[in-house]
């Protein structure tokens, strides 16, 4: 069985966030982590691994040769292989854009009847959560999100899909792609032996030559130019200022609730 | 020194292991109840930790003694005593046994250790032989295809609950001193063997400590190791790799000292103003990294010469041990004096740090000890 992991490196929210001229986030000055929710997909095909020792686990994903420190850390969690998507002319793509690429250097590493792609629901840099399933879209294939629970039998997938006020069993077959959230279970760490032996492992590079031809690519619509959303302007939201706590019966608390919005010009 | 990806990344793991792990939680329970944490100690096993520096083929992860020293220091810079919980099996443990046991000693006994099945600890001091390890005074006399061991050992980390204790004792009552000791692979559960009541010690709590009494236990020869009569030098050999480890651990409690007074610095106002402004204190600060930074250098790279098979190993090592650990005794104290008299209430993690500082000048040899080791090397 192969599993390909889509990751992101998503700027640490703790640090600070620095923007560029066109608007886009400028991410090699910022410190950088693995997407969380991504770090639970691929915990969830590591352990699949672990079950199905014949397994591969694929982590790709598409960034500056900076990401290359983030796929490191996954081989070294016990990824088998990785695939850094890399190319100034992918730059700047927005999520339409990046699941083309993606798309298609899913498919150049090989889908197969038995391959399970697995995403993080959504990265904490833009919160889309659109990537994965655009992803499914494009290759035509299955899609699950929000998944708190996998079950694997043979090509079959039992899945645990989390929603707002409840949650639904779906079965789907491989070829499939999930979304993962981080219910669905706790990441492991790196081993020293993994970090001892990472460099021994397959490390690919798909840059622009490898994927421009691919029929999923259509070369007007990706990177910064290409891509339909164009970005206004990138700020860090100011901090909310402190609440006002009312007091008095509920009656009195909703004449000075009124009062203090009239007084505002609010109704 | 500027350390190499895979040694960054294995400070990230180290780091992150036991920033999310130890809890304050867990390390008040340890504080409270003085007991060994298994459920710490099953999950360091889980993670490879008890086997860093341990070869592969014996079920360790192949780490050298750099990436040892990185997981010492960064475990003590949020828990001196749970450093030593993956301290143990990689240092005093297992190094014997590495050094000079024979292929099947290596199969039976490392393997389990590296994979926390099993917990092996190093007796060689005695009531009357600290220092003084030629003093030893255990005797094993030769019966059969057994040994009949008699005798106390004293001060012994993790006596209580371990399974093996390396022993050193007199083989050769016609020798004197040093020469004439052997070295046994002591089952804990052999008819003889009993341990002391757990010490009161002053830090490092939550690593029970006790004596190891034998009463005619019978080892038989197949656990005997290394070469009869010649134990001291495979003891001081075992005791510059745990040096290393003292040296590390001295460094993470030093740097935890420093992060905690540079916070509290910010923080704490008198006279209307953070008391990081006032030089008295900003100062202090200022030696404070400038030491550790100086130990750092000096341990980090004994490491690599150490693993280099340098021929100054064993002073580098004494050094190291004798500086860092001089230094983390006079950061602790500093951290304390920035805290004021905050720092001498519990709550306050400087308090537990001054406490756990203080053993590292002590244990596996103390600072008068790599004085004569290192002066002893200079005059040779």
């Amino acid at each position: 069985m192969k599993i390909i992991v889509c990751v992101k490196q998503v700027p640490d929210t703790s640090g600070k966030v620095a923007v560029k001229a066109d608007g886009t986030m400028d991410r090699a000055s910022m410190a950088t982590i693995i997407n969380p929710d991504d770090l639970n997909a691929v915990e969830a095909a590591l352990a699949m691994k672990d079950e199905n020792p014949d397994s591969r686990v694929i982590v790709v994903t598409m960034g500056p040769t900076q990401a290359n420190a983030m796929l490191h850390e996954l081989l070294a969690m016990g990824a088998d292989e990785s695939v850094l998507v890399s190319a100034r002319e992918f730059g700047g793509s927005d999520t339409f854009a990046t699941s083309q690429i993606l798309a298609a250097a899913i498919k150049r590493i090989g889908l197969t009847e038995d391959t399970v792609v697995l995403c993080g629901r959504q990265a904490i840099d833009g919160d889309t959560a659109q990537v994965g399933p655009q992803i499914a879209e494009k290759l035509d294939m299955p899609q699950v999100s929000y998944v708190s629970e996998i079950k694997k039998e043979g090509n079959t997938l039992t899945v645990k899909r989390m929603l707002e006020d409840g949650y639904q069993r779906v079965e789907v077959h491989t070829p499939c792609l999930l979304t993962c959230i981080k219910e669905l279970n706790t990441p492991r760490y790196m081993a020293v032996k993994g970090i001892l032996e990472y460099d021994k492992k397959p490390r690919l590079v798909y840059d622009y030559d490898a994927l421009k031809d691919d029929e999923l690519i259509e070369v007007d619509t990706i990177g910064l130019k290409g891509s339909p959303t164009n970005v206004f302007r990138s700020f860090t939201a100011p901090a909310k200022g402190a609440g006002q706590m009312l007091s008095g019966t509920p009656r009195e608390m909703v004449a000075q609730l009124f009062g203090t919005l009239e007084e505002k010009h609010l109704i | 020194m500027i350390l190499s990806e895979k040694h960054e990344m294995m400070r990230r793991l180290f780091r992150q292991f036991a920033e999310t792990e130890f809890t304050d939680d867990i390390l008040e329970e340890l504080e409270a109840t003085g007991e060994f944490n298994w459920e710490m100690h099953r999950k360091m096993a889980a993670n490879g930790f008890l086997g860093t520096k341990i070869p592969v083929e014996y079920g360790g992860q192949g780490g050298d003694s750099l990436a040892y020293v990185l997981m010492v220091e960064e475990f003590a810079r949020v828990s001196p005593v749970l450093s030593l919980y993956a301290n143990t099996s990689n240092s005093l443990g297992a190094g014997p046994l590495l050094f000079c046991g024979t292929d099947a000693q290596k199969e039976k006994y490392v393997t389990p250790i590296a994979r926390g099945e099993k917990i092996l600890v190093f007796a060689l001091t005695e009531p009357g032989a600290g220092s003084d390890a030629g003093s030893t005074l255990t005797t094993a006399v030769e019966d059969g295809d057994f040994y009949i061991l008699n005798g106390r050992k004293t001060f012994i980390s993790g006596a209580p609950f371990a399974d093996y204790a390396v022993v050193y004792a007199r083989t050769d009552a016609a020798q004197k001193g040093s020469k004439g000791l052997s070295m046994f692979i002591l089952d804990m559960k052999l008819p003889g063997v009993s341990v002391g009541k757990h010490e009161n010690k002053m830090g490092i709590i939550g690593y029970p400590t006790s004596d190891i009494i034998m009463e005619d236990v019978r080892v038989h020869k197949s656990d005997l190791l290394g070469p009869l009569h010649r134990g001291f030098s495979t003891a001081m050999k075992t005791l510059d790799g745990g040096r290393l480890g003292v040296a590390a651990q001295s460094l993470g409690i030093a740097q935890g000292c420093l992060e905690e007074s540079i916070r509290y610095a910010r923080e704490r106002k008198q006279f209307g103003r953070p008391i990081a402004n006032f030089q008295a204190i900003s100062f202090m600060l200022a030696d404070m990294v400038t030491e550790i930074e100086a130990a750092r250098e000096l341990v980090y790279n004994t490491a690599v010469m150490k693993d280099a098979g340098s021929p100054d190993g064993a002073k580098r090592c004494a050094m190291s041990k004798l500086f860092a650990s001089e230094m983390c005794n006079r950061v602790a104290y500093k951290a304390v004096q920035i805290h004021g008299g905050y720092g001498y209430i519990k709550e306050y993690k400087v308090e537990r740090f001054y406490r756990d500082a203080r053993i590292t000048t002590l244990y596996e040899g103390t600072s008068q000890v790599q004085q004569m080791v290192i002066s002893g090397s200079l005059l040779r």
